[in-house]
C-alpha cells in the first residue's frame, strides 16, 4: 500500500495541495461551468470487455468518420447540377465533349484539385468499408446471441443504419453522372415504375418528370449530403448511447456473470485502442485510396441515355437484388391492359423489404420461438444455438448466392464459362443452397457440442499415446483445466419442450392464454431445439472424473517411466534407460 | 474525225516552234520509258507472276486446312441437318482472312461457342497467300494499309480531336459489348466480346470492317473510315494514359471493387482488430503483476 499519502500528524488544519497544474486549472474552470466532472468520471472508467470481434462495429463507425472528412472535402467543389457544359478541364479524351455540370465537376476534383481524386476514392472505398463492417457486425451480434433481451431495440437501430447506409451509397454512387451510375439511375427508375399502379406517379415525382429530367442530380444530392448523413449520426448516436446503457456483453468465463463486466476501463485502455483503431482504419482507406482504382469516372463518359456499358454493376451491396434480377424468370402478368412485372418486381421491390424486414425482425422472432424473456448479458456460442446459428448461414448462403448472380457476366468472362449456364445453376441454388447450408451448419454445431461434452468428461487428448501391457495402444486425456471447463459449461440448458402441444394441456384441453399460434410455435419450438446436446450433468461430470482417476491409477505404475510419454515432452532426461537400448 | 482533223491542225501549226524539237524529244522519251516500263518493266512481271503464285500457294494451303469446313472452293458447307459447319467465303474479302488467320482464331480447333484467340498457324507469307486465294473468289473489303488506321499524319490538334471523336463513337457502339474501356464482356451462351485492349490496330480495324463471329459489322457507311480511325486512336489513348486512380483492378466496374473492398479492406480491418484485441491491455504490466 502506498502510504505517503497518509497524514502522519494529528494537526487539526486540513492539508493543503500544492499550487494545481495549468490543465486542472483548465478542467477545473470547466467543471465549475459545465458540471462534466461527475460525468466523465463515470464514463471514463466504464468498463468494456475485450475481444477481437467486438471491435468489429467500431470499424463501422471509423469509416463513417473517414466517410465525413472525404465528404466535406468532396462537397467543397462538386456542382449538383444537371445543367449542360462543355468540358474543357485536363482529361485530354473528354475535351470539347458536353457534358452535366455534375460529371464535369466529379472530373475536376479527379483531375484539377489537388488530392481530389484521392478524397474522392478514400471517400469511395470508405463507403464501401462502412457498410461491410456493418454487415460483419450484424453477423457477430447474431451469432453471439448478443441481440437478445434488452438490445432487441439496438439490433433494430442497427439493421436501419444498415439500410440507410445502402441508401446513402446508392445516392452517392449516382452522383458523378457518368455512364454507370446513370445506367443505375435509369434502373431504380425502371423498378420505380414496376410498381403496380403507382410506378409512373412515383417516377415522375422523384425526376420532376420523365427520366432524367434535370431535377435528379440535385435532390439526391441533398439526400446524400444532409437528410440521410443527418439520420446516420442520429441513429449512430443513439446506437452507442444504447450501448453504454445496456453495457457491453462479454463471453461467459470464470469471474463473469450476467451482472457484472470484466474488463478494462474506457481510459486509458479503450481511449489508446479505439483511438488507435481510427488510425489504422484511416490508414487502410487512404492506401485502398491512393493505390486502387474506383470507379474511374473518366473512362464511362458522361451520361447518355443512350448508351451502356458492359459490366455495368451496382456497387456489391446492392448486388444482390441486382443478381435476383438477373437470374429472375421472365413473368408477367396483364390484366385489364395493364402489366404486372413480376420479373421486376419480385426480385427489386418485394424481395430486399420482406428479407430486411425478416432481418429486422429476428432478435423478436428468436424470444418468440424460445419463449426467452430473460435479459442476456453473457454471449452464446454459436454453436449452443444450432438452429439461430444455421439460420443464420442459410441467409448468408442465400445472399452469396445472389451477390454472385449479380457478377455472372464477369464470372463468365473470367471463368470461360455460359452466362445461360450460370443463370440456370444459380436458379436451382438459390433455392437449394440455404437448405444444405441450414442442415450442414446445424449438425456441424450439434457435433462441436458433443466434443465439447466429451472434453469436459473425458478430458483433453494430450498426444501422448500409451501402449499397455498387453500391446494395446490408447492416447492419454488429461482433465481440462478448472477455468476451462467452467467456461464450457457456463450456458444455459435449453427449456424441455413437452410432449403436447402448447395450445392444450397434459390432458389435451385447450390451455389458456395458449394463443392463436401456440400450436405452431410449439411445433418450430420443437424442430429449433430437437438434437441439441445439452452440457453434462454434475453426476455426469462426477462419473466422468471418477472413471478418469480410476484410469490413471492404472497408468500410475508408468508415470515417470520410459513409457509415460514424457520422455519427448522435455519432463524428464531420456539418457540410460533401457527401452532405448535396441 | 472533224474534232481530230482540227486538234492535228491546232497541232501542226506549232510544229516549226522554238521549243518543238524540245517537246518532240520529251514525248518520245516518256513514250519509250512508259512502253519500256508497261511492258518490259522485271518488276511488273515479277508482281503479276507472284499474285498467280500466291494465289496458287493460298488455295493449296486452303484446300489442305479449311477446305475441310469451308468446301474446296470456299463455298462452304453444310451438314445433314443444315446446319453450318463452314460458311462460305465468297465475297467476305482479304481483310476477313488476315482477321481470322492473323489472330490465330482460324483454323478452328473444335466447334463452340465461339472461336478462341490462339497462336497463330501461318506465318505472314502464308496468311497472305491464303488472302489473297479468298479475294480472289469474290470482292470483298482488302486488307487495310497502315495509313487506314494511323493518326500520323494528323497534326496535334487533329489527333486531339480525332480522340476525342474516338472516345464518343466507342462509348456509344462498342462498351456494350466490349465494356467501358475494351476489357471485354459477356454474350449469351458461352459467347464473349473479348478484350479489345492491346489488339494491333490493323485487327481493330479489319473486325470493325468485316465483323467476325457474334461482332456486327460496322461497315464504311455506317462508320466512315476515319471514324474508325479515331476509335482506333481513342483505344491508343487509353493504352498510352498513366492509370490516374492507381492500379485498375482488371478495368472491369464495380465486381472487383466489391471483391478487393472485402477481402482486402474487411480482411486487413479484421486482422487489425484481432491484433489491436490480443495486446495487452494492461496500462502497467508490473501492477498486475503485484496484484497477482
Amino acid at each position: 500500500m502506498d502510504t505517503t499519502k497518509v497524514a502522519n500528524t494529528n494537526g487539526t488544519a486540513a492539508a493543503t495541495g500544492g499550487k494545481p497544474n495549468r490543465a486542472a486549472a483548465v478542467a477545473t474552470w470547466a467543471d465549475e461551468r459545465l458540471g462534466i466532472a461527475s460525468m466523465a468520471k463515470k464514463n471514463l472508467r466504464k468498463v468494456f470487455p475485450d475481444h477481437w470481434s467486438f471491435m468489429l462495429g467500431e470499424i463501422a463507425l471509423w469509416s463513417f468518420v473517414v466517410l465525413l472528412l472525404t465528404g466535406v472535402f468532396l462537397t467543397l467543389w462538386f456542382t449538383p447540377s444537371m445543367g449542360e457544359v462543355q468540358y474543357n478541364g485536363t482529361y485530354e479524351q473528354l475535351r470539347g465533349v458536353h457534358m452535366s455540370e455534375a460529371y464535369a465537376s466529379s472530373l475536376k476534383i479527379s483531375f484539377d484539385v489537388r488530392g481530389g481524386l484521392l478524397m474522392r476514392q478514400m471517400h469511395h472505398w470508405a463507403a464501401m468499408l462502412f457498410i461491410a463492417s456493418m454487415m460483419v457486425h450484424l453477423l457477430r451480434v447474431f451469432f453471439t446471441g448478443a441481440f437478445r433481451k434488452p438490445r432487441e431495440l439496438n439490433w433494430v437501430i442497427g439493421c436501419l443504419l444498415l439500410i440507410l447506409g445502402t441508401l446513402e451509397g446508392f445516392t452517392g454512387y449516382s452522383l458523378p453522372d457518368d455512364l454507370l451510375s446513370g445506367t443505375g439511375v435509369r434502373a431504380a427508375d425502371g423498378f420505380i415504375k414496376a410498381s403496380p399502379v403507382i410506378g409512373t406517379y412515383m417516377s415522375f415525382l422523384l425526376f420532376g418528370g420523365e427520366f432524367p429530367g434535370d431535377s435528379i442530380i440535385p435532390r439526391l444530392y441533398t439526400v446524400h449530403v444532409l437528410l440521410i448523413p443527418g439520420l446516420l449520426l442520429a441513429l449512430i448516436a443513439a446506437h452507442m448511447l444504447l450501448l453504454v446503457y445496456h453495457k457491453h456483453t462479454q463471453w461467459p468465463g470464470p469471474g463473469r456473470t450476467e451482472k457484472n463486466v470484466v474488463g478494462f476501463p474506457m481510459l486509458p485502455v479503450y481511449a489508446a485502442k479505439a483511438g488507435g483503431f481510427f488510425f489504422i482504419v484511416f490508414g487502410v482507406t487512404a492506401f485502398m485510396g491512393a493505390l486502387l482504382s474506383i470507379n474511374p469516372v473518366w473512362k464511362y463518359g458522361p451520361y447518355d441515355p443512350s448508351k451502356v456499358t458492359a459490366g455495368s454493376q451496382p456497387d456489391w451491396y446492392m448486388g444482390w437484388p441486382d443478381g435476383a434480377l438477373r437470374i429472375m424468370p421472365g413473368l408477367e402478368t396483364h390484366i385489364w391492359g395493364f402489366t404486372i412485372s413480376w420479373n421486376i418486381m419480385l426480385p427489386i421491390l418485394i424481395l430486399p423489404v420482406v428479407s430486411f424486414l425478416f432481418v429486422l425482425m429476428l432478435p423478436f422472432l428468436d424470444a418468440w420461438i424460445t419463449g426467452d424473456k430473460r435479459e442476456h448479458h453473457l454471449l452464446e456460442r454459436p454453436r449452443n444455438a444450432p438452429t439461430r446459428t444455421a439460420l443464420m448461414v442459410a441467409l448468408m448462403t442465400w445472399y452469396g448466392l445472389f451477390w454472385v448472380a449479380g457478377g455472372n457476366d464477369i464470372i463468365a468472362i473470367k471463368l470461360h464459362s455460359s452466362i445461360n449456364e450460370i443463370t440456370y445453376f444459380l436458379r436451382a441454388a438459390v433455392l437449394i443452397g440455404p437448405v444444405l447450408a441450414f442442415v450442414i451448419t446445424r449438425r456441424w454445431c450439434i457435433s462441436l457440442q458433443r466434443k465439447d461434452n466429451e472434453t469436459l468428461l473425458h478430458g483433453y487428448e494430450t498426444g501422448i499415446i500409451m501402449r499397455s501391457a498387453e500391446g494395446g495402444y490408447s492416447e492419454r486425456h488429461l482433465p481440462l483445466p478448472e477455468s476451462k471447463a467452467y467456461t464450457l459449461t457456463a450456458r444455459d440448458r435449453d427449456p424441455v419442450v413437452n410432449g403436447h402441444d402448447e395450445g392444450t394441456d397434459a390432458n389435451g384441453l385447450p390451455a389458456p392464454g395458449g394463443g392463436r399460434f401456440a400450436g405452431l410455435r410449439h411445433r418450430v419450438r420443437t424442430v429449433w431445439y430437437s438434437d441439441n446436446v445439452q452440457k453434462p450433468t454434475v453426476e455426469e461430470l462426477e462419473d466422468g472424473h471418477h472413471h478418469a482417476e480410476h484410469e490413471h491409477e492404472l497408468q500410475a505404475g508408468d508415470e515417470g517411466h520410459a513409457a509415460d510419454g514424457h520422455q519427448f515432452d522435455g519432463h524428464h532426461l531420456v539418457e540410460d534407460e533401457s527401452l532405448r537400448g535396441h | 474525225m472533224r474534232l481530230l482533223n482540227r486538234s492535228a491542225g491546232r497541232l501542226s501549226r506549232h510544229r516549226r516552234g522554238p521549243l518543238a524539237g524540245l517537246v518532240v524529244v520529251l514525248v518520245g522519251l516518256l513514250m519509250t520509258g512508259g512502253i519500256y516500263t508497261a511492258f518490259f518493266s522485271s518488276a511488273q512481271a515479277d508482281e503479276s507472276t507472284t499474285n498467280a503464285e500466291q494465289i496458287q500457294q493460298g488455295r493449296e494451303l486452303f484446300l489442305v486446312s479449311c477446305a475441310f469446313c469451308h468446301g474446296q472452293n470456299g463455298e462452304g458447307v453444310r451438314t445433314d441437318e443444315d446446319h453450318q459447319l463452314g460458311p462460305s467465303l465468297v465475297g467476305v474479302g482479304a481483310a476477313a482472312v488476315d482477321f481470322q488467320v492473323g489472330t490465330g482464331r482460324m483454323p478452328m480447333v473444335q466447334p463452340g461457342a465461339q472461336v478462341p484467340q490462339k497462336p497463330t498457324t501461318f506465318d505472314d507469307d502464308e496468311i497472305a497467300a491464303l488472302a489473297a486465294y479468298v479475294a480472289s473468289l469474290g470482292p470483298g473489303p482488302a486488307v487495310p494499309d497502315e495509313g487506314d488506321y494511323s493518326t500520323d499524319g494528323l497534326s496535334d490538334e487533329e489527333k486531339q480531336a480525332a480522340v476525342v471523336r474516338g472516345g464518343q463513337i466507342f462509348l456509344t457502339n462498342c462498351t456494350a459489348c466490349h465494356n467501358f474501356e475494351g476489357s471485354g464482356g459477356a454474350m449469351p451462351r458461352g459467347g464473349y466480346a473479348p478484350k479489345i485492349r492491346g489488339v494491333e490496330p490493323k485487327y481493330i480495324y479489319e473486325a470493325l470492317l468485316t465483323g467476325p463471329q457474334n461482332m456486327p459489322n460496322f461497315a464504311n457507311g455506317n462508320l466512315s473510315p476515319d471514324e474508325k480511325r479515331d476509335v482506333i486512336a481513342y483505344l491508343g489513348s487509353l493504352n498510352d494514359q498513366p492509370g490516374y486512380g492507381g492500379f485498375g483492378l482488371g478495368g472491369l466496374g464495380p465486381v472487383p471493387e466489391g471483391l478487393v473492398a472485402w477481402l482486402f479492406g474487411i480482411g486487413v480491418l479484421v486482422g487489425a482488430a484481432v491484433w489491436i484485441a490480443a495486446h495487452t491491455t494492461r496500462s502497467n504490466k508490473k501492477k498486475v503483476e503485484a496484484e497477482a
